[in-house]
């Protein structure tokens, strides 16, 4: 009845429209309008009024993103703005959908962002095994200097930016900005130390600034609505609006643009709840490495704040929903054989610390645990926490040590019982039904 | 099954095979090279690119591909070998006509990942990280792939087959051995992995507006929101907090203070300037999306 505005379509707005990719129809709807307002601002008003919006981050770390710009030294030059579109934090599936059917609003606030910053050379880094949106990305970059919106004299405003679109090489470790330098710089990603930031030595040791995706992609809106708009809506600290992607076991997975007052439940309803039959028994905030939470954390609010208080974080909005067919058991060793996989290697706890996790883990999987093993898997949990370059093994951590405070006893049935007799796992295949469980094979 | 019989420790990477030294590689190869490298400040920047290039030309990073780019580069192949070595998308042996890559962390898993890839190898008779003996497929055990809804996902030289069955991922195999056309859910049509490579390296294969938009879970909220008439400037408009406030869904009562400060904001008016033309996307579906 007095439906409540839930849903805040902006940079989704115009995916569905037919060959939304292309610069006619981006322009047909008001696209590339930012950009001209901005060049005739100037770029420390710009600057301004992206810092003033309050917008953060929306890859994971949620630092300001005008903040950031701010660092960067104004007569240090040159300077480079690279976009982070690494997406690969399990559960994370915002970018690639945005690359996919509106690269052109990525370009536009990537021309926004950089003179604002005062660069004159902008980076798309885009994870390689993404094909598709890789191609769209490129075409609309070619769009955009033939349309003069690149290149020299951008508009007649003496303003020139060029932009290359890299692809990546697979390595999930290149979403931490530092490694995803190296990356582009032609080494191995592996992330540096900081101090100094990237603001200060980035790529080629010049000041840098690294956005996500999302972030660059939402000043466009920023400029054409204002800062108050978007200031108008989300949580006290937490403004505007963002993209949540739900997966899982709900009837209706996809991407919701919301504001960031938006709370799980009004999320997980729209996405129709659990599939029928069944019902919720876990779920993400922010992808793999925010850990789980469970249905007593239904009604959180989904903003950077809120999460935190109950021990979560809202990382990259990737709500993975799990229902109760799920071994949390199983679940966590796929998390943390996937950290495994992806630890660069360079800080032994992370290297060593997730492949130990993993053989634990797998013992509790087959029923094979041995006493002591669940404290352990805790201590070792414990060691490898917070003293590597980056967050990498904590987002393991963090699986576990959540898994384990919500789950202990499908821990503890480890010692006896695999996972896959506890809770047979052909239950939670996307083609099962409760009606005819165990016919998929 | 225990859908977890396989071992990971990095079947696929490790050294090179330093003694085959067949190459494809020749001036024209060289020359896109060097057209890589001028597209950076610093030359290096390049490798990445370079490595997918030899690939497509080569069908793996060989040996004389490293040993050129080290060249091109000025730096010792053993850090070109170093830099290939640590990225996944990099064969140090000849991947198939084909690349499958299936995934199965957790999330797809769970959905169904581990029951593709039983049936994947089993039907091309092959291990993750091996390559059929026709050299028609490779396959590949991958890790999310940032596409969780449409799980459970399988790639096919890069591109994006949405929402997998096993009967599906038999059918995607049939259908490539036998030379069909087959459209990727969301992407191009599939012609074969080292097409996908050259794209990668940075040249452009024309096919940018192949496939659709979106597929339809991308669409999901956006549809919603026309149904119900929600759009960036109807928000706005609802500001301040709804008149029947007390009435309203005990959803947060924690944090519903906060929210109320928010919307609360003087600043929240309307304004006349926000574009029209945000209203009410064209929800239609995307076309060639699953059936």
């Amino acid at each position: 009845m007095s439906d409540k505005q839930v849903l805040v379509p902006v940079l989704t707005a115009n995916w569905g429209q037919d060959q939304s990719w292309k610069l006619a129809q981006y322009e047909r709807t008001g696209g590339y309008r930012a950009l001209k307002t901005a060049l005739k601002r100037t770029p420390e008003d710009v600057l301004t009024e992206v810092k003033d919006s309050q917008l953060r981050g929306r890859g994971g770390a949620g630092f300001p993103t005008g903040t950031k710009w701010s660092f960067v030294p104004k007569d240090l030059n040159p300077k480079y703005l690279v976009v982070n579109g690494d997406e690969s934090e399990p559960g994370t599936c915002k970018d690639m959908p945005l690359l996919m059917a509106s690269p052109h609003t990525l370009v536009e606030g990537v021309i926004i962002s950089s003179y604002a910053i005062g660069v004159a050379k902008a980076f798309s880094y885009i994870r390689g095994e993404a094909l598709h949106p890789i191609r769209r990305v490129r075409a609309a970059v070619e769009e955009a200097y033939q349309a003069g919106y690149l290149g020299k004299n951008i508009l007649g405003s003496g303003y020139d930016l060029d932009i290359v679109v890299h692809a990546g090489a697979g390595a999930y470790i290149c979403g931490e900005e530092t490694a995803l330098l190296n990356s582009l710089e032609g080494r191995r990603g592996q992330p540096r130390l900081r101090p100094p930031f990237p603001a200060v030595a980035g790529l080629y040791a010049l000041p840098t600034v690294i956005n996500n995706v999302e972030s660059i992609a939402t000043v466009p809106a920023i400029i054409t609505r204002g800062k108050d708009w978007f200031l108008s809506l989300g949580t006290e600290k937490s403004k505007g609006v963002t993209i949540y992607s739900l997966s899982g076991h709900v009837k209706r997975p996809g991407q919701y643009e919301a504001p960031l007052s938006v709370t799980f439940r009004e999320l997980f309803d729209l996405a129709g709840g659990i599939r029928d039959g069944h019902h919720l028994k876990f779920f993400t905030a922010g992808g793999s490495s925010t850990g789980i939470l469970t249905e007593e954390a239904i009604d959180v609010t989904m903003d950077y704040e809120s999460l935190l208080k109950v021990g979560s974080q809202l990382g990259t909005k990737a709500m993975q929903i799990f229902d109760e067919t799920t071994s949390v058991v199983r679940t966590c060793l796929r998390w943390v054989e996937f950290y495994k996989h992806e630890s660069c290697g360079k800080c032994t706890p992370c290297r060593e610390g997730t492949w130990w996790l993993v053989q634990l883990l797998k013992r509790f999987e087959a029923g094979q645990a041995q006493e002591g093993d669940l404290e352990k898997l805790l201590s070792v949990a414990d060691e490898i926490n917070g003293v590597s370059f980056c967050p990498l093994a904590a987002g393991a951590v963090t699986c576990v040590t959540t898994a384990v405070k919500h789950f202990r006893s499908e821990f503890e049935a480890g010692y006896n019982t695999p996972a896959w007799e506890l809770l047979p796992y052909e239950r939670s295949t996307a083609w099962a039904t409760p009606a005819v469980e165990g016919a998929a094979k | 099954m225990s859908g977890h019989e396989f071992e990971y420790d990095f079947a696929g990477t490790g050294t090179m095979d330093l003694d085959d030294r067949s190459t494809n590689i020749d001036q024209a190869t060289i020359a896109e090279m060097n057209e890589l490298i001028a597209r950076y400040p610093d030359k290096r920047s390049a490798l990445g690119p370079i490595l997918h290039l030899v690939q497509s030309v080569d069908g793996r990073v060989s040996a004389p591909g490293v040993e050129i780019a080290a060249a091109l580069l000025d730096i010792p192949p053993a850090q070109v070998q170093g830099f290939a070595t640590f990225y996944t998308m990099y064969h140090k042996k000849p991947a198939g006509k084909h690349h499958i890559g299936v995934c199965t962390t957790a999330l797809c898993a769970v959905l169904g990942g581990d029951a593709l890839l039983d049936c994947v190898e089993k039907k091309l008779g092959i291990h993750a990280d091996e390559t059929t003996p026709d050299g028609e497929f490779s396959l590949e055990r991958i890790e999310c792939n940032a596409a969780c809804d449409f799980a459970p996902v399988v790639m096919a030289n890069w591109e994006f087959m949405d929402n997998m069955t096993p009967e599906k991922a038999e059918q995607l195999i049939d259908d490539l051995r036998a030379g069909k056309p087959v459209q990727a859910t969301r992407g191009a049509t599939l012609t074969g992995w080292r097409d996908s490579e050259r794209v990668l390296a940075g040249f452009s294969d024309g096919r940018a507006d192949e496939g659709p938009s979106a597929g339809e879970p991308s669409l999901r909220g956006v549809q919603l929101a026309a149904e119900k008439g929600w759009t960036a400037d109807s928000v706005t408009g609802a500001a301040p907090a709804p008149p029947d406030a007390p009435a309203a869904p005990p959803a947060e009562p924690k944090t519903e203070p906060k929210a109320a400060t928010a919307k609360a904001e003087p600043k929240a008016e309307p304004k006349p300037k926000a574009k029209a033309d945000a209203k009410a996307p064209a929800a239609k579906a995307a076309k060639g999306d699953k059936k």
